[in-house]
This record gives structure tokens, sequence and C-alpha cells, in this order.
């Protein structure tokens, strides 16, 4: 959190409203977003209860295991999620687009992909336990189980891994995105709680909101006040509709609140970097379902150690981008890099477009532009400068005193003798400069899995299905 | 008489358990919170009888589920846990014997595990024995509290195990951190509560490990599993922070001598003095409010109900009030940033900032 936020939560606090904290939308917003609500059973680590979930938000599907420690029923309560999520999820399979790629063959990318919504990260959570809990499991063998619960696993897991990768939207927590474009009048941790935060953005908060009576949870752990009150005597009667209905009561507010917080992400305009981020969900979807298609097994329990290390360098790569992406889509974003000296903004007062470099054949182009700023730059001269205005541009900080920066433009002018029309701002414009830039990082350089050396506990057995997979229990 | 045994009046002590005082040590700022800690206050009786209740309950599928692991893991004499304790810690197989010390009726037990601890740390028995429901003792600010771990594990070579039974999933070797922290914490009580007694029998209280042995379900199943986990750092937490709990009598100096958290139980046990002068008197002893006190202090609300009337920055959370670097209220921060206050001394660096940032908040969202 910068002091930019902190002091945006002091406001929220002050006048009793959150503060924009974005003034785009950084995340993709499907059309027909697949919000899910999961629940648990309290003191089991991942046995579900219920679940709300659907496209349409007049129409929700209510999930229910109405004895939770049948595990008949647990299976069929993931048999009924998997007929409701895969038909959503491979209903994009079938429009794609050819993707050219340079040094390597072309590829099939769907035009668009799912998007599932959950409430808060402890749901992306739960969804990964219960990814890992059902995608070992086989249809066939001595322990079967229904056709789409080890697909299901599959997808489960690949969604709760794609919402740990910054920028994807393939999987969002409500709570997060808001809690990105909004900063609210309490703590991060009471942030957490979606009735409170979308109260803080709309209506103005309400102690309303941390009653378990009026606003339940949003899950995936239960009221305890719920469980012994009316859970537990609705199961123990026995009456599965009962169960159902006491469960729907709990899911019910949540759903609404669902949806109220994608028509707030909604409502805000999308960022410039929303769609390429989009893209490559796209591409990381279209490779899970190829993946999937070509029969390779489930996703390991835990990488290994080459896995593991290019996991990690592709996410920093993509948290360095996104970091980039979003200052440069977002002057608020930016802000915070101009209250740190990073970036600087202001007003042009002075320019010599024609200015060169230069004699012979080593002559070129170089402009100078003076800007008059009121930021605090700590930048030195000779740092490499990238500006929003102007994105293929290129520049070098030449100098900065007294409000005045003087900086060169190196790149991004055209071929002729003279700058391209537009392509060198103009006295009275108003830019921004910043030391940040999305240069790309090659990934590094790491063996293939079978030549993992010795220090790092040598080649990762491959994965051979077991039985003993299938049949893990769970209880 | 004690001077916290004055403020506590007539209201029965609250013996504090393990995870009470594993708890101590989350907010060691905070007056209010050790002075009623030190008196053995019932705090969640406090914070009910304030109209504050705590957000805190558990479940009862959670206590069915983690009373039903713990006697999956003490069933026919331990032997699934010594089955796991061979493994982790090189228990020989055949000389292992089994100790309940319950058999010996409450009033005795915790005699009875002095003595028995005392044999087995004299004797250097060559034999692996587990004791079952021992029951140690620990002083908590001049009174004592009694704690009872789940297992100690005594060893060849001579070391006595902590082991403490938890309910949550190890899955593929990995655990909620938080739920393992709080384990380890609490363990450390019990670590420290046997070296204090091995100490006063005139043993070497090294003798008791600094790893504890953690039990839990492994993956989706019943089936247990048990990991080494090493609590020095909880420990040295814990020591100092007791340490400074008998200091206490500095704080207690200090009170004015009217001041009394006394709740006046009636013969229900339920309190019969008025909630509005029980808050007078807890607001006279500053409390040290934040956001993490929601998950760990039973008065937490009532906390948060007074920053938010003084309008504390501390509402926000630690990192805000660590950002705001000495500018306590929000009125005060906010007067900095709209340049209607004038910075104190010392305040000129953070006013500066804050002057800044509202300047390009104003200016982004025009």
């Amino acid at each position: 959190m910068s002091l930019l936020t902190s002091l945006a939560r002091l406001r929220a606090l002050d006048e009793g409203v959150a503060q924009p904290i974005a003034t785009v939308r950084h995340c993709h917003l499907s059309a027909r977003p697949m919000v899910f609500i999961p629940l648990k059973l309290s003191g089991e680590a991942a046995a579900p209860l219920a679940a709300m979930l659907g496209t349409d938000r007049a129409a929700p599907h209510l999930l229910v295991v109405t004895q939770p420690r049948n595990r008949d029923l647990r299976f069929a309560w993931a048999a009924e999620l998997a007929g409701l999520l895969l038909p959503y999820i491979e209903g994009f399979l079938s429009g794609t687009e050819t993707v050219e790629r340079r040094g390597a063959d072309p590829y099939e990318r769907v035009l668009d992909a799912p998007q599932l919504v959950v409430p808060n990260p402890a749901g992306v959570a739960f969804t990964r336990l219960l990814g890992r809990s059902t995608r070992f499991r086989r249809p066939d063998g001595p322990y079967p189980v229904p056709e789409g619960v080890p697909v299901l696993g599959r997808w489960l897991t690949y969604f709760a891994e794609r919402a740990a990768y910054p920028g994807s939207s393939l999987t969002l927590a409500a709570t997060e995105e808001l809690g990105r474009h909004w900063a609210s009048g309490q703590s991060g941790l009471e942030d957490a709680n979606l009735a409170a935060l979308t109260g803080w953005i709309t209506d103005g908060p309400s102690d309303e909101a941390e009653d378990p009576l009026i606003w339940p949870p949003a899950g995936p752990a239960t009221d305890p006040g719920f469980d012994a009150e009316v859970l537990a005597p609705a199961i123990e009667s026995g009456s599965a509709e009962r169960v159902a209905e006491a469960l729907r009561g709990q899911l019910e507010p949540t759903w609404r609140l669902m949806w109220r917080a994608i028509d707030l992400l909604g409502a805000l305009p999308a960022g410039a970097g929303v769609a390429s981020r989009w893209e490559q969900d796209r591409g990381s979807f279209s490779g899970m379902a190829a993946q999937l298609a070509e029969g390779a097994p489930p996703q390991a329990r835990r990488d290994g150690a080459i896995a593991a290390a290019s996991r990690l360098a592709r996410m920093e790569r993509a948290q360095a981008a996104y970091d980039v992406q979003r200052a440069y889509d977002d002057p608020l974003v930016m802000a915070e890099h101009r209250l740190t000296g990073e970036a600087f903004a202001g007003e042009v007062v002075e320019t010599d477009a024609d200015r060169v470099e230069g004699e012979g054949r080593s002559r070129k182009l170089r402009p100078l532009v003076v800007i008059k700023t009121d930021d605090p730059v700590r930048l030195a001269p000779g740092t490499a400068l990238g500006t929003p205005q102007r994105r293929e541009q290129g520049a070098e900080l030449m100098s900065a005193r007294d409000g005045l920066v003087t900086v060169k433009i190196t790149k991004g002018m055209g071929r002729s003798k003279t700058p391209a029309p537009g392509s060198v701002p103009e006295v009275g414009e108003r830019v921004c400069y910043t030391s940040l830039t999305d240069d790309f990082k090659g990934s590094p350089g790491l063996p293939e899995a079978e030549a993992t050396p010795w220090t790092h506990g040598g080649p990762p057995p491959e994965y051979v299905p077991a039985d003993e997979d299938a049949v893990e229990e769970w209880s | 008489m004690n001077r916290l045994d004055v403020l506590r009046g007539t209201t029965p002590q609250k013996p504090h358990d393990a995870r009470a005082i594993a708890a101590l040590a989350a907010n060691p700022g905070c007056t209010r919170r050790a002075l009623m800690d030190g008196a053995g206050i019932d705090k969640d009786a406090a914070a009910r009888h304030l109209g504050f209740p705590a957000p805190f309950g558990q479940s009862p599928f959670a206590i069915t589920r983690g009373n039903v692991f713990e006697a999956l893991v003490k069933a026919d004499g331990c032997a699934e846990l010594l089955r796991m304790l061979r493994e982790v810690l090189g228990l020989p197989i055949a000389e292992v014997a089994y100790h309940d010390v319950e058999n010996v009726g409450a009033h005795l037990r915790h005699a009875h595990t002095r003595a028995l601890f005392d044999r087995a740390a004299r004797d250097g028995l060559d034999a692996g024995t587990v004791y079952d429901h021992p029951l140690l003792s620990l002083e908590i600010a001049g009174h004592t509290a009694y704690l009872e771990p789940d297992v100690v594990a005594f060893q060849m070579g001579g070391r006595f195990h902590i082991v403490e039974i938890k309910s949550f999933a190890v899955i593929d070797g990995q655990a909620d951190p938080a739920a393992v922290a709080a384990a380890a914490r609490q363990a450390a009580v019990y670590v420290l509560a046997l070296r204090r007694l091995l100490e006063e029998l005139g043993h070497d209280p090294l003798r008791v490990a600094h790893d504890v042995v953690l039990v839990c379900p492994e993956n989706f199943a019943n089936r247990p599993v048990a990991t080494l986990v090493d609590v020095r750092r909880q420990l040295a937490v814990l020591r100092r922070q007791l340490s400074r709990m008998t200091g206490l009598d500095g704080l207690v100096a200090e009170l004015p001598d009217d001041l009394s958290f006394d709740l006046l139980p009636g013969e229900d046990g339920l309190p019969t003095r008025p909630a509005a002068e029980l808050a007078d008197a807890l607001r006279r002893v500053t409390a040290r409010y934040a956001p993490d006190c929601l998950s760990t202090c039973d008065l937490c609300f009532f906390c948060r109900d007074e920053a938010r009337q003084e309008g504390a920055s501390d509402l926000l959370g630690r990192q805000v009030r660590d950002e705001l670097g000495g500018v306590a209220s929000v009125a005060e921060a906010l007067g900095l940033a709209d340049g209607t206050r004038d910075p104190a001394e010392g305040q000129e660096e953070i006013a500066r900032l804050l002057r800044n940032a509202e300047r390009l908040r104003r200016e982004c969202l025009a």
C-alpha cells in the first residue's frame, strides 16, 4: 500500500464512503461470468457443503450435500458441479483464431474464455482444494467416480492457479478486485468481508455487514452460530429439503452481493492493457484445453524444481508487466510513482524539435523538451524514460532542477529527417514521463526437467496414475 | 492484597489455558489487555456485558471433528501415535510404555505428573514412554495456570517431546500457515511449563526438546501424520512476554486507587455492574487497538468502537499507521494533507508527503 492509498483510506473514513484509487478498470470482465460461491463443512479440509453458481443473476443453481459426511453424496455433488461448469467451460472452445508465432508453430486460440468469479481469496483456496481432491480420481477401474469429476478437478486446479497469476482475469476474487479499485475506510483485514467492502463503496459502512444474521459470511467458511443452531438440527432431521433451504438462505445474500460487485467493476471503463492481458488468458486457457484433449496427466501435487523455478520466473515477469501497465493505463496509479519521484508530469514549456546529434552518417534526431512540473523528481541524468502519452517513444533524462526537467527524445519519431508530426510534444501540452518501462525480460535458462541437478532433488519421477490416488479417502 | 486481585474484585478468576497464554504475546503494547489478563478477568464475559460480544465461535462440526481425530490418534493406548513417534523420533519399537496420568483423579494429576517426570528424568530409563493427560503448571503474573498438553513423549536418550494433536489438514506436505503458527505458539507454552517443572525438580530444563511433534490429518483422510516443528522463536517471545507480565506491578502502581474491573457477578454468575460504569473503568486504561485484534482479543469490538470515536488512524491497520509516521488521528492527517493544519515539530516531512499526495489525488480525480 502506498501513501496515496493510505490517504484515500483516511478520506474514506472521514467521509464515510470509499474513495476511488483507480480511474479505469484493471481486470477483464466477461460478458457471461460464472459466479461461484462454494461453502465448506467446518472443521474439514475440503468437504463441500453447498455451492451457488451460475451465469444468470436471476437464476442461480444451488447444489447441496445434504449429508456432508456421506462420501457418495460428496462425489454426486462434484458430478453435479461438473455438469454445470464443464458445459460452460467447453462452450468457449468452439470459436478459435489461428495465431502465428515467430520461431514456433501457429496455434489455435479461443476467441473468448470463461471467467470464474468467487467472493474472496479463501474461495480461491477452497477451489484449489476441491480441484486437488477430485483431479486424481478415475471414472473407470476399481474405484470409479462419475465421468466429469476428474476433468472438473483439473479445471478447478487450473482456475485456482490462474488466480495467483498477476494480471490474469480468468479467476477473480470479488473482494480483491474491489480493493484494487476502491479504498475503504477500514483495514485490509476487514476488507476481506464482501458485505462490508461493498457497503463502503455503495451505501456507506454499516455494522450490519458483520452481523451473520443479516449478512451471512461469503464463505467458504460458514457462521458457527448458523452451524450450531440451524444446520446441525437440519442435518439431524434427515430432511434434505430443510438442509437445502437453510443453505440457500446463507448463500442468497452473497449471490446478490457478487452481482453488485460485478456491476460496480463493470461501471468503470476498461484500462488500455486489459485486452492484451485477456488475450494472454485466452492463450493460456487454449493451452490448458489442448493439454486436456491430448490426455496429459493431471497437474502434479507439487511442482518439481524446474517447474517451480520457471513458474516463479513467469509470475515475476507477469507481476512486473502488470505493475507497469497499470501505471501507464491509469494516471491515479502513475501518481503513486510521481509521489516517490520515479515519474513526473507537467506542462511542456519549451521544445527544440529539430535538434540533432552527431555528424554525417551518425547524425541522429535528438529533440529536447523542457517540462515544468510540481512533482519531486528523483531521477538521475541519463535515466531511460517512457511516457503513457506516446507508448512507442523512448527518452532520456538530461537534467532536473527547480521544477524544470529537460528530456531528450531518442526513439519513436519516424524515419525522416524531421520528427513525424505529433511525435514530439508541443509547448503547452501536458505530458508524463517515468522510469518504469515494460522491457521484455527473457526467461532464465533452466534445464529440462529430466536434467534436474542432484542439488535440486534430481529429475522428478514421472507421474503414473495409481489406484491409490483414485481411491484416496475424502472424509 | 495483590493490586491485581483488587482490580478483579469479586469476579472469580478466569484460569488461563495454553491458548490464552499464547495469545498474551499477540499485542504486547496493549496495557488494557495486559492488566485484564494479569488480573484474570474473563474478557469474553466483559465484552458481552459491554454490548460488544466477541466475533468468535466454534462450529459444532469443527469441535466434533477435532474430538474424533484426537480419539483416533490416542485409541488403543496411543497405538497410532506410537507408530508415528517411532518414525519421527526413532523410538525403539519394543520398549514403549503408556501411562495415562488421568487414572489418578483430577486433584492428584499435577502432583502425579511431577512425580512421574521426576522419576523418568532421574532414572534415565531406556524405555520410551508416552504420558497421556499430564497436567503442568505455569506461573502467570503471580497466579498458577494449569495446562494440559495432549501428550508428552519421553524417549531413549533422555529427551521429552511435547505432542500436539490438531485437526487441520496437511495437504501434500503443506498446511495453513496461520493454523501451524497458532499450534506452535500453544505448544511453546507447554514446552516452557515442562522446562520450568524440570528445573524446579533440579533437572536440566533443556531435556525438553524445542522440537514439538505436531500431529495432523494427512490430505483429505483421517489418517494422522506427524511433523517436527521448531518452536524456539515462539519460546523466546513467550518468555519475554511473561517476564513483562510479572512487571505489571509497575503498571498497576500508576493506576488510580478506585479503579476496578470488577464485573460484580450475581448469583447466576452474570455480571451485575452497570455496563457504562465498567466501560468508563476500562477507558481509563489505554488500549492499543489494531485490526489484528479482531482475530485474537475478546474485547476487539469495544476497542474498535473506542478508536472510531477518537478518529484514530489505528483503525486502518498498522501499515497505514506506520506510513503516517507519528500522525495518530485521522483529522490531523487530513488537516496536514489539506494544508489547513500546520505541522508540529518533526512532522514536516510527513506533512510535505501528505500535501503532495493530496495534490496528486485532486489532479487525477478532477
